[in-house]
């Protein structure tokens, strides 16, 4: 364990906070650009790991577990909330035969 | 510690209770199920609060209050749920439950004294009320809400998780104690500047939680698509609880950086006032003009925010005790008014006054309320 921390340290801390944040951007701008609602969700968990890997790193580098442990914490609510989101995708297919976002006008105005 | 663990067992006894087809003991044992949490409550009024179980809750008087303000009104909801349930679907119980499940994660938001605690609190609350607003499986509006309800909550939880990410690396801590001492002990020039990413995140995260503009943009199509009951606990307890988590994480931590939220909030607060209060005047729909209502109404309570001090809490208590009553009475009467004519535009209204008086004056002064008495309440707040 020890070993794998001080390999961790052995990359600036400036590196993770860029790829981190270059990931982060990527799935937001998914969020934003792309119509398919599965790859929404996609780009939803990439946000999700950029922030765990993000979180991995400072928790490494502070020599903190608390870091580590809230990662836990993440995937296992990220996990319960997949599944009722692709339940309700599934939902949403059965009625609309469609999972493209812009199927579902029903609501505008 | 009690109440949560109270509601958390009721929620499942409930479900079994649905198993066992005994439709009519459900909302009697729920409401015997309330008032027990709300007495868990009001036993550590007077107990001296300190961080619980590893620095994790911390039950002080704040989150006390905020507490039973959120059973209170859950309380309220279920109350009214009693024939519209049975009216729109077989399976009673899993509303119940489903809301209390919910309830037990507005608990958790109100209490929390570490950033997990304050994330888990805000996902279980979230989770259950994506099943909520898609109850209705086969109604493509109510599908529409669910799915943009989901979508909006797992983007913003994203932003949420960043920030406080970054505020862990700035210092080494999710707990609100230490981040304290970290923002006092540090001159304002050598906090890291992680630490004001941080709190960027955070307030996009939260503003989209409580549907502050300009993140307000799904608001009111799930409150319009869901089942108006589900609206009107959307729009109470967990826009209540939201609050209290704002609150709690700007009273005890950030206050000695307000010259830097500051003025992003405010800003945040009159664009939501604008949308808000213009847009509600050109909805021909009633529970849409009561979407942009409540987003109207997050301003003004991020007002109560921008005023920090010791009577913040309390404005934002009383404020969200008017607004929520005055939502949940109007809700009610557009149960009942819909039921009677079958659409929620506006000339449904015409003639109420003579078709039903009682239901036409609750309604008239829920919305006086709604327009006066909460102003009122936010110059309180802002005194």
């Amino acid at each position: 364990m020890d070993n794998i921390a001080t390999q961790l340290q052995g990359v600036p801390l400036q590196h993770y906070l860029i790829f981190c944040s270059t990931i982060f951007a990527i799935g937001v701008i998914g969020v934003l650009t792309r119509r398919n609602i599965i790859i929404i969700m996609m780009s939803i968990e990439l946000m999700l790991n950029a922030v765990n890997l993000l979180l991995a790193a400072f928790s490494a580098h502070h020599a903190d577990p608390a870091g580590q442990v809230f990662v836990f914490f993440i995937m296992a609510l990220a996990a319960a909330e997949v599944a009722v989101g692709l339940a309700i995708v599934i939902m949403v297919y059965r009625n609309t035969k469609s999972i493209d976002i812009d199927s579902l006008t029903k609501l505008r105005l | 510690m009690g109440a949560i663990i109270t509601l958390s067992l009721l929620a499942i006894l409930l479900l079994y209770l649905g198993l066992f087809k005994a439709k009519k003991a459900l909302l009697p044992v729920t409401l015997i199920g309330l008032v027990l949490a709300v007495g868990f409550e009001w036993y550590g009024w007077d107990k001296i609060a300190e961080p619980q179980y590893s620095g994790m809750v911390l039950f002080d008087r704040y989150a006390i209050a905020f507490s039973i303000l959120c059973i209170f009104i859950a309380g309220l909801v279920l109350s009214l749920s009693k024939a519209y349930f049975k009216a729109i679907s077989e399976n009673v119980a899993e509303y119940y439950t489903l809301i209390l499940f919910s309830l037990v994660g507005a608990l958790l938001v109100c209490s929390y004294h570490n950033f997990a605690i304050l994330f888990i609190g805000i996902e279980v609350m979230s989770v259950a009320l994506y099943i909520l607003v898609g109850i209705r499986k086969k109604d493509r509006a109510s599908n529409e809400a669910a799915l943009k309800y989901f979508l909006m909550g797992a983007f913003s939880t994203g932003f949420l998780l960043f920030g406080i990410t970054l505020m862990y690396g700035a210092t080494g801590s999710f707990d609100l104690s230490e981040l304290q001492q970290y923002v006092r002990n540090t001159p304002d020039h050598q906090i890291s500047p992680l630490f004001f990413g941080g709190i960027l995140l955070m307030i996009v995260g939260l503003c989209f939680k409580v549907g502050a503009a300009p993140f307000h943009f799904w608001t009111p199509d799930v409150y319009d698509g869901s089942p108006i009951l589900v609206t009107a606990y959307m729009s109470t307890v967990v826009k209540v609880a939201s609050f209290a988590g704002f609150l709690r994480l700007f009273s005890m931590v950030l206050i000695p950086l307000d010259g830097f939220w500051e003025p992003l909030l405010l800003t945040i607060a009159i664009i939501t006032l604008f949308v808000g209060n213009i847009s509600a005047l050109v909805q021909s729909s009633f529970k849409r003009m009561l979407a942009y209502s409540s987003i109207a109404h997050a301003g003004y309570m991020l007002f109560a925010i921008l005023s920090i001090g010791n009577l913040s809490p309390s404005a934002i208590l009383t404020y969200g005790f008017a607004y929520s009553l005055a939502s949940v009475v109007a809700f009610a009467a557009l149960i009942l008014v819909k039921r009677q004519i079958g659409t929620d535009q506006f000339e449904s209204f015409n003639g109420l006054a003579k078709k039903n008086p009682f239901l036409a004056v609750a309604i008239t002064i829920a919305m006086l309320s709604l327009a006066g008495i909460p102003l009122t309440a936010g110059l309180l707040a802002n005194l």
